[in-house]
C-alpha cells in the first residue's frame, strides 16, 4: 500500500512516500499505526510524540476505518490552511 | 456556479469581485480575504511556506462549497487557496459567496473558511529571520460550531 506524509511529518520520515504490503491481520487504521510503530523506530516516533491525522484515498478516517480497499494512505499533521 | 482555484501565483482581489459582479445573478456578495501576517513575535518573518496535499485539498474545497451551496442557496462561490512560498501580506485565500440575501452570504462564507480551517489539507511554515517551524493548529478553530 502506498504511504504519504507531507508537512512536519515528511520531514520527520525523511521520505515523502513509501510502499508497505501489510499482513493480513491489518484490517483497520489503528492497526496499521500499531504495526507501523513495530516497523521502525521511525513511525514509533510519529506516532507516540506527534498529532497526526490519517486519510484513506483523500478522506479523512478514523481510527476504526477499514483500510483493506485504500489505495493511497496519507499521514500528516493537523492542518492549518486559510 | 463553483470556482475552486488552488494556485501558487497571486491573486487581484479587485479583479475576482469584478467578474463576480458581472454574472448579476444575487445582489448580496460576501468577501473573506486571508492574509500573510507578521505577528511580531520577536522574530521578522521573512515568508510562509504553504504544502498541500493536493487530491485531496481540492476534494475538501469542492464539498464544503457545495454543502454551502445547497445549505445556503448561493448562486455562486469561488475559493482560491495559495501554496508556495509568500512575503507578508500577500493574499493566502480568498471566499466570495453569492445569495439573495446578506445574511446567508455571511453565514455561507464564515462556515467555508471554518470548516477549511480544520479539515482542508493545508500547512503552513513560517520562515523567520532565525528559525523556521511549522504553524501548530489554533485550538479555539477547533470550537466550531459546523
Amino acid at each position: 500500500m502506498k504511504i504519504i506524509f507531507f508537512a512536519k511529518i515528511r520531514e520527520l520520515m525523511g521520505k515523502e512516500e513509501e510502499n508497505i504490503t501489510f499482513p493480513e491481520d491489518v484490517i483497520t487504521v489503528n492497526d496499521m499505526v500499531s504495526f507501523l510503530k513495530e516497523y521502525n523506530k521511525i513511525y514509533y516516533n510519529v506516532f507516540e510524540n506527534y498529532d497526526f491525522l490519517i486519510a484513506c484515498d483523500e478522506e479523512l478516517a478514523d481510527m476504526d476505518y477499514k483500510i483493506s480497499k485504500t489505495k493511497e494512505i496519507a499521514i500528516f499533521p493537523p492542518v492549518t490552511g486559510g | 456556479m463553483i470556482d475552486i482555484r488552488i494556485q501558487s501565483s497571486d491573486f487581484n482581489f479587485g479583479e475576482e469581485i469584478k467578474n463576480f459582479q458581472k454574472n448579476k445573478v444575487d445582489g448580496a456578495v460576501v468577501c473573506f480575504l486571508g492574509s500573510v501576517r507578521d505577528l511580531n513575535s520577536g522574530e521578522e518573518l521573512e515568508k510562509l511556506e504553504i504544502e498541500y496535499y493536493p487530491k485531496m485539498a481540492k476534494k475538501v474545497l469542492k464539498e464544503t462549497a457545495k454543502k454551502a451551496f445547497d445549505k445556503w442557496g448561493l448562486s455562486q462561490c469561488l475559493i482560491i487557496h495559495r501554496f508556495g512560498k509568500l512575503n507578508v501580506n500577500e493574499p493566502i485565500v480568498l471566499i466570495i459567496t453569492q445569495t439573495q440575501h446578506r445574511k446567508d452570504a455571511f453565514r455561507a462564507n464564515e462556515y467555508i473558511i471554518d470548516f477549511l480551517k480544520i479539515n482542508a489539507p493545508f500547512w503552513k511554515k513560517e520562515h523567520t529571520n532565525k528559525e523556521s517551524y511549522w504553524v501548530e493548529q489554533n485550538k479555539k478553530d477547533l470550537d466550531i460550531n459546523i
